[in-house]
């Protein structure tokens, strides 16, 4: 789902254009079936974050660019393609292995605008503060959004500050947008894939979620589980130079793999099939998921992407991906069909099929 | 991952399914009871690879499943009461009760939280001297061992704000209302693994004495089912009606003595309604006498509230092993994991929620229209 319209950032600037604001008089939201109340399951990325899309935000905000619903809106502007994108973050732990909600922040946002072949150029960061945070920890998180930002070669150009009494906020939230260019040749959209496409993925998945997940129930293994949250457009460069011809990119963040293969089959009509046995996951990663009833197919990555590209490309593409240091693991996880529309399968180990469903919400941990 | 992968090995299931079809010479009607073993049966696909003789109905063993809408109704009164804390097992909290979820009742400004143990609770009593903290303890043989603890440490600890409400479920109850139907079509059972491996098999044993009915305590992973369903056949086909214990690894005749020995301590059995059954004679727990005043029911002093079961549901059949979920109308249309009808729609452990996650195929997917 585009992050562009999530709940936090709706009330403030987006300024809708005229038309659309004449066209709300006349359309009404329908009631959500979740009930009269915000759920925390609305901003999980599943089923629920889609029908507040569907329901509330796109009647009203309707236009060419949102519709396509991609991670980013691709504009043209003086005869150039802008990618424009925005994302809030709101991760607790603050600090966590491998990052923390500054390098997080820029990392997002980056990744968002990579995901439609663009080159990231800058960056605005806007800070919602709690009364009471400690400046020592507001210095370390501008310092690593800096380091971030660097290390990704953007600029973070302009920014606000807002502090809320203590109480009505937790410690610190981050909203950053990002504006880049997308080259001339590169047109990537969700609605693009065809049957017959190979389904290439970056590295292991799960990385990010249970980094931060083990962290926060302090949960200890022999190898710390290191969050993968990693600029990711230089990679992206890497594989549009071997194959211009690729058709989608996204990078699976909050309801994983899952969610982000669901958005794909389901805006381009065609049908997804996995390999089990195909799809890497790291061992810690696996353990924790076992102990907690977790699936990690819905878990969140930030440092990994998922490319539909067609089956002559696939080779050229997946070397290239090999060949870079965050696409070193990198294999073909599936193929694109024509079954069901916006259905996702997996062939098991065992020979048999399933289904691969959209969550409803956050995934909750069992009892038994 | 090291003695989990040796367990999901396909080449040596495919070896178990090819001995399972050499020893078949009839058809058998087989009943796992627990919820986790039907998880994993429908997640690999293992029903697909059976040879058709071999029907898989599957038991009453979801504790979420089974917990009646009035617990789930009182968990939520409770939750909204000013100065309280309600602490509970993540999958209780998308559970609907008749009118609410405590997910909804969070929304709606209560203090509810997810912890993986309930000793967690304790420690957030602890901390929180002001407020009232209430923990959601459900479940079967179990978890109950671990809510005890609970219980029995804040006694000990002296904590006056924590109090359990307790909704514990036996399985030996059930497998005996099951087997006493004079509907049942069980041939044989695979006993719960894990409830095993607390109370150890000897309430088994007597199950299968008097019904004369082959029963194998089984594990959870995929081979651990495939054996087990192999032990059953041979069994069945030689005309044995005894106990096995295929998950030797866990289990043992006697189980966790100290287990056992604070579930004593703390709870006592007790009359218990099922949800989607009913009310079946000393098949749960209750606290005792002596740690009443750690009990979220007599502390509130709520009113019973009485909720009644959607018409339409099958799942009383289901949780039997009478009925499979497809068989329903209702399935998939206006009873899915977002909206459930009944019990075992609800829990990803009910036997209706793994057909609804890795089986069904005819289903309208919510995608996000273009306007």
């Amino acid at each position: 789902m585009p992050d562009a319209f999530t709940p936090d950032t709706i009330d403030s600037d987006a300024t809708a254009p005229d038309r659309t604001r004449e066209r709300a008089t006349f359309l009404c939201p329908s009631p959500l079936p979740a009930g009269n109340k915000i759920l925390l399951g609305h901003g999980s990325g599943g089923r629920l974050s889609a029908e507040l899309l569907r329901d509330v935000f796109l009647p009203l905000f309707s236009n060419p660019v949102l519709d396509r619903l991609d991670d980013q809106a691709v504009v043209e502007l003086g005869g150039m393609r802008l990618a424009f994108t925005t994302d809030t973050f709101v991760v607790r732990p603050l600090f966590f292995p491998g990052g923390d909600i500054g390098s997080l922040a820029v990392h997002g946002t980056v990744n968002d605008l990579a995901m439609s072949g663009a080159q990231p150029l800058f960056l605005s960061a806007a800070f919602l503060l709690e009364e009471g945070l400690e400046m020592e920890t507001l210095r370390r998180v501008a310092g690593s959004m800096a380091e971030a930002a660097r290390t990704s070669g953007v600029a973070i150009v302009t920014g606000d500050t807002k502090v809320v009494e203590k109480g009505k906020g937790d410690g610190l939230f981050i909203t950053t947008t990002g504006i880049g260019l997308v080259p001339g040749n590169v047109a990537m959209s969700a609605n693009g894939a065809r049957p017959g496409d190979r389904i290439l993925l970056s590295g292991p998945i799960g990385d990010h979620g249970i980094a931060i997940l083990a962290t926060r129930e302090g949960l200890e293994f022999e190898a710390e589980i290191v969050s993968d949250s990693a600029p990711l457009h230089g990679l992206v460069a890497a594989m549009l130079k071997a194959s211009p011809a690729i058709r989608c990119m996204r990078d699976p963040t909050r309801g994983g793999l899952a969610s982000a293969l669901h958005e794909i089959a389901a805006q381009s009509r065609v049908s997804v099939q996995l390999q089990e046995s195909a799809i890497p996951i790291r061992d810690g990663v696996k353990s924790v998921c076992e102990l907690l009833g977790l699936d990690p197919l819905y878990v969140a990555n930030e440092g990994k992407l998922v490319a539909i590209v067609p089956a002559e490309a696939a080779d050229a593409v997946l070397d290239a991906m090999r060949m870079h240091p965050l696409g070193c693991e990198a294999t073909v996880i599936g193929s694109v069909g024509s079954g069901r529309a916006g259905e996702v399968t997996m062939k098991t180990p065992f020979g048999s099929t399933r289904i691969v469903g959209l969550l409803a919400g956050d995934q909750l941990p069992r009892i038994c | 991952m090291k003695y989990v992968d040796e367990y999901r090995d396909p080449a040596l299931a495919l070896a178990l399914v090819e001995r399972i079809s050499r020893r078949l010479r009839r058809p058998w009607v087989l009943m796992e009871v627990c919820g986790g073993q039907t998880h994993t049966l429908m997640r690999y696909g293992i029903d697909e690879l059976l040879p058709p003789e071999i029907e898989l109905v599957h038991g009453p063993g979801c504790p979420v499943c089974v917990t009646p809408l009035e617990m789930i109704d009182r968990a939520i009164q409770i939750a909204a009461l000013p100065g309280v804390i309600l602490v509970s097992y993540g999958d209780m909290l998308r559970v609907p009760g008749s009118q609410s979820d405590l997910l909804k009742t969070k929304a709606s400004g209560a203090d509810v939280r997810v912890a993986y143990s309930p000793m967690d609770a304790v420690k957030i009593a602890r901390a929180h001297p002001d407020r009232q903290v209430v923990f959601f303890g459900v479940g079967f043989e179990t978890t109950a061992p671990a809510n005890a603890m609970a219980v029995w440490e804040a006694r000990r600890q002296g904590l006056k704000n924590f109090s359990m409400i307790v909704s514990h479920v036996l399985v030996p109850p059930a497998m005996q209302l099951i087997l006493q139907s004079s509907a049942n079509r069980v041939q044989g059972f695979i006993a719960p693994g894990h409830v095993c491996t607390v109370m150890g098999f000897h309430e088994y044993e007597e199950l299968a004495n008097q019904f004369h009915v082959p029963i194998v305590v089984g594990g959870f992973e995929p081979l651990d089912l495939l054996e087990a369903i192999h032990m059953l056949v041979v069994q069945l086909e030689e005309g044995r009606a005894d106990l096995e214990n295929q998950y030797a690894r866990s289990v043992n005749r006697e189980g966790n003595l100290s287990a056992q020995a604070l579930l004593r301590e703390v709870f006592e059995v007790s009359d218990r309604k099922w949800r989607g059954i009913g009310p079946i004679a000393q098949s749960g727990y209750r606290l005792r006498e002596e740690y009443a005043a750690f009990d979220a029911g007599r502390i509130f002093g709520l009113r019973d509230v009485e909720a009644e079961e959607p018409q339409e549901c099958i799942s009383a059949l289901v949780l039997q092993g009478l009925k499979k979920p497809l068989d329903c109308p209702a399935f998939g249309k206006r009873c899915t994991p977002m909206k459930p009808l009944g019990a075992p729609m609800v829990s990803a452990e009910g036997a209706c929620a793994a057909y609804y996650q890795y089986k069904w195929q005819p289903r309208e997917e919510l995608t996000v229209q273009h306007a």
